[in-house]
């Protein structure tokens, strides 16, 4: 075991280390824009006292490097700051929108990770068989395809033609579960079919790689039958390429609910983001933005780790 | 018929194969690869089959247990197992033969084993499989096994995974897991091919032992006269998918009937008339070269050795004996953190980037893979043409004459010019690579296992065609080889290396002629002869010494 | 000629896919290059009542402000692909430039390029690009350099490692050996070595831009209106959906129709060229 901490170590470093590239990057751009928060405040009409009072509560005066020290405490404690649009705490517009997100993405990952490897599996196993050769063409179409467009076909066939489901997700707090799963669905059904086609390539080409390789034909001339060779001889070799994708895949669902949850009015963090940049309320959009890429960044940092606890060279060091 | 009288015991016949056909799909299109073969095997004996690469060998081998790679197929003929006809047998009765009945040691144990589980349970598998024994018993029976073959640690080598242990080992598991069930027939495919003679050796005794203890059959595959001399009854001569000739191991190599077999004998047994000493300035000049890779440990410990004019000078050793390392240094790929090279008595900069054009030019190098020591997207023309441009730059007509007069020394012709290396077989493309070195107009030509990528019948070719060239331009070799046949047929000089340092040094016969140093003594002893007995001979005197 | 003559044979053999890919593409092309003569309408011009269906003298209907939504496609043709183009353009060529000289050049230049890579790579590039938009505003140089600048780093990691495995081959160190110069290898070694999955790239690059700005038009953040796009057009109408009318499914059925030829035609060139290599 004491060989693979320091690899682990060495990638969670790494991942830190783009934490703050990205911090930098963030307090950048608050500071890159024209005119500083205190003017964005107080609006053009401010007088210069006013603006000099204001500048020195907000800290505005004190060298580059403090504030950004500031900042990042403010940032550990979960003080975002306000927005600029309508002065209230971002961490309050934030929280729950958050949860929704996620309960999107989750919802998402669970439909379409056992379906993609199911799949994957099935097209490896019957390699170059009417149903893979489908799949791989259908496939290989589908990660072509815009999320906004999957959206609207589905929205055209369950809501225009079937009146299913709603194309509006509106959600409540009091809503009863199954009227907040009857919202979902459509959501959820796009984001699946995105990144399904994806992942079901990746685990396809995965278990493909493992098959062609000797010890799987030693299986076979040692009489081995086909379920166990699969099972047994296959799978757990394949098993780190697979996670690495589909933690790979979830951290891209992370980020593709922006598009979807702007089809769908879902009230979620990427809706927020997406106002927010519009308005240019720079707070939430960094507050928003930071949340997105830590998630991004902490399923990276799982896949990494993962794959290297599935490695049996790695597990069992000479 | 005259019924039998003599009351001779009849051997067991366990595998007939007749008019066996195999063909491989190339371009969308089926295409014969095995034409025709009949072959048969009786209990307690040992086929080899032998032949250069694209004779069948290896399909023919897995032909025997009913099995085609993917992209092959069995398409006539048939394999006939005590009775049984495998060659179009279901799956599910193969899988009742195959591990059971027949078993496979593949060339690579390595990439054979499964790296997510342990010894043990892969030598278990098959038994477990059919209820033979339990898993206790399996266990007793692999530490049986691993002891008789020699490997360290019996009792608990099984509990480890492939990645911990060695190559050597490793192939000596494979054969243990192939003997896991008492199989009737063991096909043995090329597994020492990937060993240093020194493994090699401690392989083929362990195979020589179990097959002769366990009373099986066996079908040894492999390109090497000299291994198959030491394990074989029967010898079975193929070439491009057909049987060559046939005949008792004694027969083939004493008295081959075909000239090809004649020819595949003979070139082990080229041996250079040694040139006399020189009293000269050396070409080149290594002195007390220390080297090592970042960050790693000295791969290289004070190595010195010098190189004549219009001789050859062998550096030999197994993987990891740091022989390609020293061509590093001298190329200045792997500046050296102590020591010197001198060229014509001048001292060479250890990076080549500080190295003027004039001095690069007067060596040149031939490397071990022709696949890739020749761009592909280049045409022969441009390959050979490059260098004269480079270096002399004589305009465009006379470098065309240099290429063509060039090509015809390799003994190639005009109609190479226009040709992309994917069109060369690879003895082609090691001759053009011969022709970019020798268009420089070199006085050194460093030829890093220049022949251990080809065939041997192409690989003596090439050098003879190397001595030739030698002969006609004066040219100073030095030869980066693990094998000493090569050193027998090109050497002057032999530089031997262990582990980073030089063991011995000096004429090749004064190296080759007793009193040796001990790995030098190792080494050439390993390296398999002709002789049929030369393997218990060796373990004899081996064993004389220890004890 | 006798490359165009091989190029039309090799193109026979191909699959139905690729074909069907390959004629997509060329009629987008086409239509991009023609816009103005085959566009019935001006690309602003408000013709009619707001979200007609299809039918009499509007093929496609009109859109939300009455324009004719043929008309708009077709410039959205036009503009969308030609944007999309020029950065795949500038990400290529500044991916691949760096990319092969960080990896023949080696040492420090290569190890601080590859960890800056590094670092973008590790952050989702649409948040990233939404976060730097948000700050220099939009506009369409903005916009072609922010992306065209993210995805060079997608560039540079494939040609990296593409110049990595060919930088180890022997005849890249035969090439050193005879004192060639570093330009004079990476031009003539490893440049043609690695073109076709370069140009294999190109096409999946430029796939990958074209979907990513389209997202950003569709979420407003792209390419801005009058400007006809077809990702500003999905979001425009988007709201025609709700009362049954189709509008907004035709601009982005176009995306889906090029991006999807475009992998096809990439996927069967990639095909061949591995069968060759092979």
């Amino acid at each position: 075991m004491n060989f693979l901490f320091p690899v682990i170590v060495k990638r969670t470093g790494f991942a830190l280390l783009t934490l703050f590239a990205i911090s930098i990057l963030i307090f950048a751009g608050l500071e890159a824009l024209p005119g500083d928060t205190a003017q964005a405040i107080l609006g053009q009409g401010a007088t210069q006292e006013n603006l000099e009072a204001l500048r020195k509560e907000l800290k505005l005066d004190l060298p580059l490097h403090t504030r950004y020290a500031t900042w990042l405490g403010d940032l550990a404690r979960g003080e975002l700051g306000n927005s600029l649009s309508n002065g209230r705490p971002v961490t309050g517009m934030i929280g729950w929108r958050f949860e929704n997100t996620l309960v999107l993405a989750f919802s998402a990952a669970v439909v379409s990770i056992p379906l993609a490897i199911v799949l994957g599996l099935i097209c490896a196993l019957y390699q170059n068989s009417w149903l893979d050769k489908l799949l791989s063409t259908s496939t290989l179409s589908a990660i072509s395809l815009p999320e906004f467009f999957v959206a609207y076909l589905l929205i055209v066939v369950f809501v225009v033609q079937f009146e299913l489901f709603p194309s509006v997700a509106i959600l409540r707090p009091d809503m009863a579960l199954s009227e907040r799963i009857n919202v979902l669905v459509l959501p959820c059904l796009t984001l699946t079919l995105v990144v399904l086609a994806h992942m079901m390539r990746m685990t396809r080409a995965a278990i493909i790689g493992v098959l062609s390789s000797p010890y799987i034909e030693m299986a076979r001339l040692k009489g081995v039958k086909r379920a166990k060779i699969i099972f047994y001889h296959a799978l757990p070799n394949a098993l780190a390429p697979i996670i690495n994708v589909v933690v790979m895949d979830l951290a891209w669902l992370v980020v593709g609910v922006v598009v979807v949850e702007v089809v769908f009015v879902y009230p979620g963090l990427g809706q927020l983001l997406v106002d927010s940049v519009s308005k240019r309320d720079i707070p939430v959009v960094q507050a928003s933005g930071l949340i997105f890429a830590c998630t991004y960044i902490f399923l990276n940092l799982t896949a990494d780790v993962l794959s290297i606890l599935s490695n049996p060279k790695l597990r069992h060091p000479k | 018929m005259t019924p039998d009288i003599k009351p001779e015991i009849k051997p067991e016949r366990l595998l007939t194969i007749t008019g066996l056909e195999i063909e491989g799909r190339q371009d969308g299109k089926w295409k014969k690869v095995v034409k025709g073969v009949d072959l048969h095997l009786n209990r307690g004996e040992v086929l080899g089959l032998i032949g250069e690469s694209g004779a069948g060998k290896s399909t023919i081998g897995l032909a025997a247990m009913g099995y085609a790679r993917e992209g092959c197929r069995l398409s006539a003929g048939n394999i006939n197992y005590l009775g049984k006809e495998l060659r179009q047998a279901p799956e599910s009765e193969l899988e009742q033969i195959r591990g059971y009945k027949i078993a496979y040691v593949a060339q690579s144990a390595a990439a054979s084993f499964n790296p997510s589980h342990k010894l043990i349970t892969q030598f278990a598998e098959t038994p477990l499989a059919h209820k033979m024994m339990t898993m206790e018993q399996a266990k007793a029976k692999a530490e049986d096994l691993y002891t008789k073959l020699f490997l360290p640690d019996p009792a608990g080598i099984g509990f480890r995974y492939p990645h911990q242990v060695s190559g050597g080992q490793l192939q000596r598991a494979m054969v243990a897991m192939a003997m896991a069930c008492d199989p009737d027939i063991i096909i043995f495919d090329e597994p020492t091919t990937a060993l240093d003679v020194t493994t090699q050796i401690e392989v083929l005794t362990a195979i020589k032992e179990v097959v002769r203890k366990f009373n099986c059959a066996a079908i040894y595959i492999t390109h090497d006269l000299a291994v198959v001399a030491q394990l074989s009854h029967r010898i079975m001569v193929l070439r491009h998918g057909l049987c060559v000739e046939e005949g008792q191991a004694a027969q083939i190599l004493d008295a081959p009937k075909e000239k090809y077999t004649a020819d595949l004998l003979a070139v082990r047994r080229q041996v250079k008339d040694v040139a006399p000493p020189k009293q000269e300035e050396p070409l080149l000049r290594v002195e007390n070269i220390t080297a090592g890779y970042k960050n790693g440990p000295a791969v290289l410990h004070n190595v010195s050795f010098e190189v004549f004019r219009g001789r050859t000078v062998a550096v030999v050793g197994e993987s990891g004996s740091g022989k390609t390392s020293v061509a590093r240094v001298i190329t200045g790929f792997l500046p050296q953190t102590e020591g010197m090279v001198y060229f014509d008595g001048i001292e060479m900069s250890p990076l080549l980037k500080h190295r003027d054009k004039d001095r690069l030019r007067k060596w040149q190098m031939i490397f071990q893979m022709p696949d890739v020591a020749v761009n592909p997207r280049h045409k022969v023309k441009d390959i050979i043409g490059r260098p004269i441009r480079f270096y002399y730059n004589p305009g465009k007509k006379e470098i065309d004459r240099r290429v063509s007069e060039l090509l015809e020394m390799i003994e190639l012709n005009d109609k190479y010019l226009d040709r992309y290396p994917s069109e060369l077989s690879g003895g082609e493309k090691q001759r053009v690579c011969i022709a970019r070195a020798l268009a420089a107009q070199p006085e050194l030509i460093i030829c890093d296992e220049v022949t251990s990528a080809l065939d041997q019948l192409v690989a003596e070719e090439i050098l003879k065609l190397l001595q030739r060239l030698q002969q006609d331009l004066n040219m100073g070799y030095l030869f980066i080889t693990h094998d000493l046949a090569t050193v027998r047929a090109i050497a002057d000089d032999v530089v031997v290396m262990y582990q980073g340092r030089v063991v011995e040094h000096g004429p090749r016969d004064d190296v080759f002629t007793p009193p040796h140093h001990d790995y030098t003594e190792l080494l050439l002893s390993s390296v398999p002869e002709m002789d049929p007995n030369w393997l218990d001979r060796v373990l004899e005197t081996r064993q004389k010494k220890t004890a | 000629m006798k490359t165009m003559l091989n190029m039309f044979n090799t193109f026979k053999t191909s699959p139905l896919s690729a074909k069907i890919g390959l004629a997509v593409v060329i009629f987008g092309l086409s239509v991009a290059l023609l816009a103005p003569m085959l566009a019935p309408y001006g690309e602003s011009e408000i013709v009619a009542d707001v979200w007609l269906s299809p039918g009499d003298g509007h093929l496609l209907g009109t859109d939300q402000l009455g324009r004719d939504m043929l008309t708009r496609l077709i410039y959205g043709a036009r503009n969308s692909i030609t944007i999309a183009f020029i950065t795949t353009l500038i990400a290529f060529f500044v991916g691949a430039f760096l990319g092969l000289t960080a990896a023949v050049t080696g040492g420090w230049l290569d190890n601080l390029l590859a960890r800056i890579v590094d670092i973008f790579m590790a952050f989702p590039t649409l948040i990233l690009a939404l976060m730097i938009l948000s700050v220099l505003g939009t506009s369409i140089p903005v916009l072609i350099v922010v992306v065209a600048l993210l995805d060079a780093t997608r560039v540079f990691r494939l040609a990296r490692a593409l110049a990595m495995d060919i930088a180890i081959m022997e005849y890249v160190d035969a090439a050193r050996l005879r004192g060639e110069k570093t330009f004079y290898i990476v031009r003539r070694e490893i440049l043609p070595n690695a073109l076709p999955a370069l140009i294999a790239e190109f096409g999946l690059r430029f796939c990958f831009i074209f979907l990513f700005i389209s997202s950003l038009s569709f979420l407003g953040l792209g390419i801005q209106p009058p400007t006809a796009d077809w990702g500003s057009m999905v979001r425009e109408n988007s709201g025609a959906i709700n009362f049954g009318i189709l509008t907004p499914i035709y601009p982005a059925g176009a995306i889906a129709a090029l991006t999807v030829s475009i992998n096809m035609v990439v996927d069967w060139f990639l095909h061949r060229s591995a069968q060759i290599r092979a």
